[in-house]
């Protein structure tokens, strides 16, 4: 366990250090949430009987900044690092691998619970969204439950991504479509419902929809069981195709 | 030894004494790396019998990692982190590491501790690779083609690393295409080519190359003359006697023995 904290102190400094994924992770978001909220703010949203727009972005932008830390920053820096020749090193080492990929699922997790901070912050002073405090359990659940799913959806995913170069157009194919389908980027009322069915297929909605219930009150319980036991599944069987098809050394060269 | 469906090496019989710097030479595809990966248990073989450090690397665990060093033969390292991060990440997965700033000092590395590996020249990067693979204090080093691509300087630096590390007691393991790098570093050297080996030996005696026959040479009225001989002490003995006799100098008149580099080529060539 004390090889896990090892591992993950030394993914921290890392990440905070690559301008590539500090920017995608956090100032990405971040964005989107003032460019959001700049356009759309004085709009309501067709949602729990109207609610403000922002009020709707900012569990949104908490969602996405969850699947960025987790399902894209995996997929992203596995596969450059596998390219690389780093985890075949490493693997090389008496390590178990399962310290290395703790560490980097445990960076991830940790880097999505600030997320979850900042933007609930800005929101909170920028536009006056409050926070839930009594539903804290809830949210941090949801949030957690969600990290580890799209954590294992992230490994699994390097299976399918065979050099540094496709990583990024693959992951960003498959998210980008998803987030605007899912009501992450469109309020959810102006979707028709055959893409609003569609989305439902995939475990962004899913996530997005728990996390969106434990943030915002008013929607019944604050832990969408049904939808969260989804992304679970979901998370399950990214596990077992990663436990399968994941590897350490690079595919190219 | 095979992988997929293709056969990469077959009847290769190796043994590598401890303290020593074992040469395992081939050119690009003899099937030096299929078989370095066997041995450091990378790689599962089709059939025969490995045992490295008296375990079978396929089946070995934790304790034999902390026993072996490996230097990949591509591998770059993460970008973030400086060299003394680097160093002390894989200082923490053995039980026994060496001491840090010493192991810098090791590789040549002392002006750049704290500098990220990413404003590291080629050659310091690949040091630094030698250092992480030093750290758990292995007594076996794996190292696959270290001078690659470098340049002379950079290669000399690396050979005086590696040298040092006979005079620590380890035995190491060295792959390479360059002759002149095995005969500077190796105790030993065996050569592979088209997945089998083709010659073994010291770098001196590599090849017989001590009983193969001399090549004497010189010009005479403008044309070269070359003959081989095995017996140069008399032959040269024949030729000058006559040239003295005849009150004429044999111009240009060279003595030469085979090179461990035509060696090598000859060796590897048929392939």
């Amino acid at each position: 366990m004390s090889l896990v904290l090892h591992q993950f102190r030394y993914d921290q400094k890392a990440f905070w250090r690559n301008p590539a994924s500090v920017f995608f992770t956090v100032g990405f978001p971040v964005i989107l949430l003032l460019i959001f909220a700049t356009i759309f703010g004085d709009q309501t949203v067709d949602v729990r009987g109207g609610i403000k727009t922002t009020t709707y972005y900012v569990p949104a932008i908490i969602t996405l900044s969850v699947i960025s830390a987790t399902m894209q920053s995996l997929a992203m820096s596995l596969v450059i690092a596998r390219e690389d020749g780093r985890l075949k090193r490493g693997r090389g080492t008496p390590m178990p691998p399962w310290v290395f990929i703790a560490g980097r699922i445990g960076n991830s997790i940790v880097v999505a619970l600030m997320m979850l901070i900042l933007i609930a912050a800005l929101g909170r002073l920028a536009y006056g969204v409050g926070i839930p405090w009594s539903r804290l359990p809830a949210i941090v659940l949801t949030l957690v439950v969600g990290a580890a799913a799209f954590c294992c959806l992230g490994i699994a995913l390097t299976a399918a991504i065979p050099s540094q170069d496709a990583a990024a157009p693959i992951v960003n194919a498959l998210l980008l479509p998803l987030y605007f389908l899912s009501g992450v980027f469109i309020p959810d009322d102006q979707l028709p419902s055959g893409v609003v069915h569609f989305a439902d297929a995939f475990p962004i909605r899913h996530f997005f929809e728990a996390f969106f219930d434990a943030y915002v009150p008013g929607g019944g319980a604050a832990v969408s069981w049904g939808n969260l036991a989804v992304v679970a599944i979901w998370g399950v069987v990214g596990a077992l195709l990663a436990v399968r098809y994941f590897r350490w050394t690079p595919r190219s060269g | 030894m095979s992988y997929g469906d293709v056969e990469a090496v077959r009847g290769i019989d190796l043994e590598v004494q401890r303290g020593e710097v074992f040469a395992f030479l081939g050119p690009n595809g003899a099937g030096k790396t299929s078989t370095v990966e066997i041995l450091e248990g990378y790689r599962k073989r089709s059939g025969g019998e490995v045992s490295v450090l008296g375990e079978d690397p396929e089946r070995a665990g934790r304790r034999w990692r902390e026993r072996i060093g490996i230097v990949l033969q591509s591998c770059r390292l993460d970008p973030y982190l400086t060299v003394r991060e680097s160093l002390q990440l894989y200082a923490g997965y053995y039980e026994a590491p060496r001491p840090i700033e010493e192991t810098i000092e090791l590789v040549g590395l002392l002006g750049k501790a704290d500098a990220r590996a990413s404003a590291l020249s080629g050659g310091q990067q690949r040091r630094l690779d030698v250092g992480m693979a030093l750290i758990g204090d292995p007594e076996l080093l794996f190292l696959d083609e270290p001078t690659t691509g470098f340049d002379p300087s950079a290669r000399r630096q690396a050979w005086e690393t590696i040298a040092g590390l006979r005079d620590l007691g380890k035995t190491v393991f060295l792959t390479t295409h360059y002759m002149d790098e095995a005969q500077r570093l190796a105790d030993r050297v065996t050569v592979i080519s088209g997945g089998e080996i083709v010659a073994r030996g010291t770098p001196e005696d590599l090849g017989d190359r001590e009983s193969r026959p001399a090549r004497i040479s010189y010009r005479e009225g403008g044309q070269e003359v070359a003959l081989e001989t095995t017996t140069p002490v008399q032959t040269l003995n024949e030729l000058t006697g006559r040239a003295l006799a005849e009150g004429r100098e044999l111009e240009g008149l060279e003595v030469t023995r085979p090179s461990l580099e035509d060696v090598y080529l000859e060796l590897t060539e048929q392939t």
